[in-house]
């Protein structure tokens, strides 16, 4: 067939295409964990458009808590009633896969999520701006910092409930991230939760400027890596002709040659597999943040509103590994011998990098980011290991990482002076002596930073490394022991300034929080002993959850 | 299921540490009453732990437990205890409450400042906290049980260290507490280390155990089991890797050369009772999980890495003991001098002989007590005087002369002479490794003149001599110190002339031991030897 003809017989085929295409089958139970969250996204606008501001900020917590909590049951739900074993398929015509890592994931997102947005919610920490309560976000986004527009708004009291609508948005894009099933809704995903995270990182009420600066840093790299995810995904589809996971799966493995006629010349073409595949993993590494795609980081997770720091280290890490298990599991395990080494490698930098250069940092949230880029890298660890083990254990050490990171956070947003939270580590010093439980409940999420026994951080780490070590990747584990060795150099040197340091005559108050951020830190350190003592339920969990649908 | 003692024995001291943190800032002397009374009751539940102890009984483990705990990382709660274990846990439970009450007013605050300060209280739960840690780490017979333990005991010894100066520096000198924190950091980081490289060959020794058996598993008594009926086979790279992994680990917290320079700067900056729980407590751990892990799982490899650790303990003798005669300060000459005994207790274990290892395992007891009697009453000694250094002192015998003769006391014990304990386990030691190292059991003898030297020097110029004028008119030993003092060194006299209760006890386990290394005792003649090998 020449090729003017097979143009011919697309054109032909397409004119009678309206016929064939059949009405799109949409199992809404099953997904209706994202349809609530974001149904209740999509109300929290209009309650923003309709009620008047005096009433918003309290509509705009109970809708978001209660639809937060309201999608984690349906995951339960879906779980309980064999969604994650059994009844696991590819809902809403292949776009979006029910089974057990998505309904895990899925439910780890909400959970993290709802316990973050009592750390948004909470307005007790700075001192009332004209007699009404205020949060950590700016009074007006759109308000120059220190322009007149902004005196004004803070003046008249404005808050931004908006955060509220757009915390549900990024919920929403999240919890499909890890369960797409094809590369276009991936990306779609992808940006539905990318973008209100831009929006939210400018959106602090103090140091405008560091915070609009992260905002557009993390907007430009984070449009570059979608540039490049989309690219790739654009060659994987010239490479096998279809989108779905399964169907490059197929392709991959030999077992489908596609006959579409206008793909004739580049199907199975293995640069395009390669490069498209490559492409769309760099699109991934850059939300996870791992090197070498981690250079915005420390910029944003400093410059970020730090509730929003802690809600996007948590979360977002939790549907960036989520998806990427999925990709490396389902579409490449074909590929494992071209894909294992490369990952091998960015396993090894991220951990060792995020381990070094976290040792000079001097600002607590910088800090926070460079031991999120090992942990990052000890996740890979699991996630190479190419076994169910290696999948579960990356599950639950998302699980427990991600309770740890916030509880961190929320214990920053407390320590404050008169600039607003004192992140600078000097300030830090003596706090043990000051506020005891504080600076104890900080230790507690140091030590599990560092895998210390008996915190959950250890399980975890155990259990990926364990993977890694029955996956054959012995060196891996070599490294990530003694990156672990280097991290815990500079935990330990956090708790030596915060008990061991005499307190100066200048340094920062430990603010006293509303009940919302109490529950949010007392729900960290809970989950961090309780899964560093007794994780066997947990591990359970994991484990019925680690077989992908395919 | 019968009744749960050795559970109980690690959580009363656990409870305790709660309890007594919880004590209100105001009643300081209640937290210390409630700790001690803590302290008391796991003696009481030790000393049940010896009754009920059997030392023919067959089995290596008795008063066992067993319980599920994590299936997926093939984790039990499985504790038992052989005759080592048993003595060791006793020794321990006996020198908590002695610390304690040496350490009566280290922590009291300098300053009524901050009412939601409270060291004490802190002082007092995290010397329980470690005890009901080390506890459970001579019980645990899971490999991943102890190691958890065996880690989480440094973050207690870390604030121990860090947090509570030596009233001789006084505690608001900001380069006293720089040295502390210093001392703490050092002493963390080579554990942690250690430590992490252990994690590396317990993941490996999950993965062998996995790979071979079906389902990892971390059970001592599985694993030795399956070892012994072949049905594991650890290939000899392997073995060795992992052995070194585990033994690293010992080898920093035991603490042998050169992995030993955390030890004194952390004996010399911790107050006199937290040294005393450094190395007569916490140390001991490494070198019995010497005894426990490192031989039973790995014996070829063992037997392979043996003429280098007995040289490492040789030097660590020699070294620790050169290094005690020329220290200016009387917590660091302590520190070196037991560098030096643990180098007998390695070399008495990796001698593999009956003789070395019973030697070897009363010397961990010996040192202990002879190690917390010279301490202690060096720290009574430094807190009267208000400093470290050897040339402060002079003529104290004249002015507090039961305090000299204390010292005196402990200094001989430490030295091992004839009729107190040490001397017993020394000189077993020494014959242990005499019958199949001669040379190293020479060399190791030069250990004991060195330490006659740095001990009697130590005396003479702190004690004899004209009476230094800042010395004039220091109080002898008060009736709380004496209660500490007179039965280390009534226990001293005992074990060192009737040590048998000890050994009777000790014995089995290090015949277990020696036939879990397939070692027998070499025949007089040294060929015999070689011709076995």
């Amino acid at each position: 067939m020449s090729h003017a003809a097979s143009v011919h017989s697309l054109w032909t085929m397409s004119a009678d295409a309206p016929q064939k295409i059949p009405a799109p089958h949409i199992e809404y139970a099953q997904l209706s964990p994202t349809l609530i969250v974001l149904g209740a996204a999509v109300l929290g606008i209009l309650v923003e458009a309709f009620l008047p501001r005096r009433v918003r900020y309290a509509a705009q917590t109970l809708l978001t808590c209660v639809a937060l909590a309201a999608a984690f049951a349906a995951v339960v739900a879906l779980a309980a009633g064999g969604y994650a074993t059994g009844k696991a398929h590819a809902a809403a015509m292949g776009a979006v896969a029910v089974d057990g890592p998505a309904l895990f994931l899925q439910g780890t997102i909400l959970l993290v999520s709802l316990v973050a947005v009592f750390t948004f919610a909470e307005r007790r920490l700075d001192p009332a701006a004209h007699g009404r309560p205020v949060d950590s976000f700016a009074a007006q986004g759109a308000a120059v910092p220190g322009g007149r527009a902004e005196q004004d708004a803070v003046k008249a009291g404005f808050t931004t409930t908006e955060v509220f609508p757009l915390v549900l948005f990024a919920v929403g894009g999240m919890l499909v991230f890890p369960a797409a099933d094809d590369l276009l809704t991936l990306f779609v995903a992808l940006e539905v939760f990318s973008l209100p995270l831009y929006v939210l990182c400018a959106l602090a009420r103090r140091k405008r400027l560091l915070s609009q600066e992260s905002a557009v840093k993390y907007f430009l790299l984070g449009a570059f890596s979608s540039a490049f995810l989309l690219f790739g995904v654009a060659l994987l589809y010239g490479y096998a002709g279809t989108v779905t996971y399964s169907g490059i799966a197929d392709v991959v493995s030999g077992g489908v040659r596609t006959l579409d006629p206008a793909l004739a010349a580049t199907t199975g073409n293995d640069a395009l597999l390669l490069i498209g595949g490559a492409l769309v993993l760099m699109g991934l590494l850059f939300k996870v943040g791992a090197v070498p795609f981690h250079m915005w980081t420390p910029d944003v997770y400093q410059g970020a509103p730090t509730p929003v720091t802690g809600f996007m280290a948590a979360a977002t890490k939790v549907a960036g590994f989520g998806a990427l298990l999925r990709l490396l599991y389902v579409v490449l395990p074909g590929l494992r011998w071209d894909w294992r080494p490369v990952m091998w490698g960015v396993a090894i930098v991220t951990m060792l990098v995020g381990a070094i250069v976290a040792v000079t940092q001097t600002d607590v949230k910088r800090l926070l980011a460079y031991s999120s880029i090992a942990h990052a890298g000890f996740i890979l660890a699991g996630v190479v290991a190419t076994t169910p083990d290696g999948v579960s254990s990356v599950l639950f050490y998302l699980g427990a990482y991600s309770f740890v990171t916030l509880g961190a956070f929320s214990v920053v947003t407390l320590v404050r002076d008169a600039g607003g939270e004192a992140t600078h580590l000097s300030k830090w010093a003596g706090l043990g002596r000051r506020s005891p439980l504080t600076a104890a409940t900080f230790a507690v999420f140091l030590l599990a930073f560092a895998g210390i026994p008996l915190t959950s951080g250890f399980a975890g780490k155990f259990a990926v490394f364990k993977a890694a070590a029955q996956g054959g990747a012995g060196p891996l584990v070599i490294v990530g022991v003694v990156s672990s060795a280097i991290a815990a150099f500079f935990y330990v040197r956090v708790i030596v300034l915060m008990f061991f340091s005499e307190p100066k005559e200048d340094g920062p108050t430990v603010a006293v929080p509303s009940a919302l951020t109490s529950s949010a830190i007392a729900i960290g350190v809970a989950v961090t002993l309780v899964l560093g003592v007794a994780p066997q339920y947990f591990l359970d969990l994991a484990g019925q959850a680690g077989v992908f649908v395919r | 299921m019968a009744f749960p003692l050795l559970t109980l024995t690690a959580a009363i001291p656990a409870v305790g540490a709660v309890a007594t943190a919880a004590v209100p800032a105001g009643r300081r002397t209640a937290a210390k009453w409630l700790a001690l009374a803590f302290s008391l009751a796991t003696l009481a539940l030790a000393a049940v732990q010896l009754v009920r102890f059997d030392p023919d009984a067959k089995g290596p483990f008795q008063l066992t437990e067993s319980h599920a705990w994590i299936a997926d990382f093939g984790v039990r709660y499985e504790l038992g205890v052989d005759g080592i274990a048993v003595v060791l846990i006793a020794l321990a439970a006996l020198l908590i409450p002695f610390i304690m009450l040496a350490g009566w007013h280290d922590a009291d605050p300098q300053e009524s400042g901050s009412s939601r300060w409270r060291p004490t209280q802190g002082f007092f739960a995290l010397i329980l906290m470690v005890e009901a840690m080390v506890v459970i780490s001579f019980e645990a017979t899971d490999v991943f049980l102890f190691y958890i333990f065996f880690e989480a005991m440094l973050i207690p010894m870390y604030f121990l260290i860090g947090g509570f100066g030596d009233g001789a520096a006084g505690n608001g000198d900001a380069g006293a507490a720089a040295q502390r924190s210093y001392a703490a950091v050092k002493f963390l980081l080579y554990n942690l280390v250690g430590g992490l490289i252990m994690l590396a060959a317990v993941i490996g020794l999950y993965a062998v155990t996995a790979d071979q058996l079906g389902s990892g598993t971390f059970s001592l008594q599985e694993i030795v089991q399956a070892r012994a009926a072949g049905k594991l086979d650890i290939a000899t790279t392997t073995e060795r890797a992992l052995f070194l992994g585990f033994f690293f680990a010992f080898a920093v917290k035991a603490p042998l050369w050169p992995l030993h320079t955390w030890l004194p700067n952390a004996m010399g900056e911790a107050t006199a009772p937290v040294a005393v729980l450094i190395t007569a407590v916490v140390d001991k751990v490494g070198t019995f999980a010497m005894l426990r892990f490192c031989l039973q799982l790995f014996p070829e490899a063992s037997k392979w890495a043996t003429p280098v650790i007995v040289v490492l303990a040789l030097i660590s003798i020699l070294y620790g003991a050169l290094l005690a005669v020329g220290q200016r300060d009387i917590k660091r000459l302590v520190a070196y001098a037991s560098i030096s005994h643990f180098g007998f207790i390695v070399l008495g274990i990796f001698a593999m002989t009956s003789q070395g290892q019973s030697g070897a395992t009363l010397y961990m007891v010996n040192h202990g007590i002879s190690t917390a009697a010279l301490m202690l009453v060096a720290g009574f000694l430094i807190s009267r005087r208000g400093s470290r250094l050897i040339a402060d002192y002079g003529g104290v015998q004249k002015v507090a002369p039961v305090l000299a003769g204390t010292f005196l006391v402990g200094g001989l014990a430490t030295l091992s002479l004839p009729g107190l304990a040490p001397f017993v386990s020394e000189f077993l030691v020494l014959v242990g490794t005499f019958s199949r190292y001669p040379a190293a059991g020479i060399v190791a003898t030069l250990g004991i003149v060195l330490a006659a030297l740095y001990v009697l020097v130590l005396y003479q110029r702190t004690m004899t001599g004209p009476v230094k004028e800042e010395v004039r008119g220091m109080p002898d030993l008060r009736a709380r110190e004496l209660a500490v003092v007179a039965p280390l060194i009534a226990l001293l006299l005992v074990l060192g002339v009737y040590p048998k209760p000890v050994t009777e006890i000790l014995d089995p386990a290090v015949r277990h031991t020696m036939s879990q290394v397939h070692q027998a005792d070499p025949k007089p003649d040294v060929n015999d030897v070689e011709a076995a090998k």
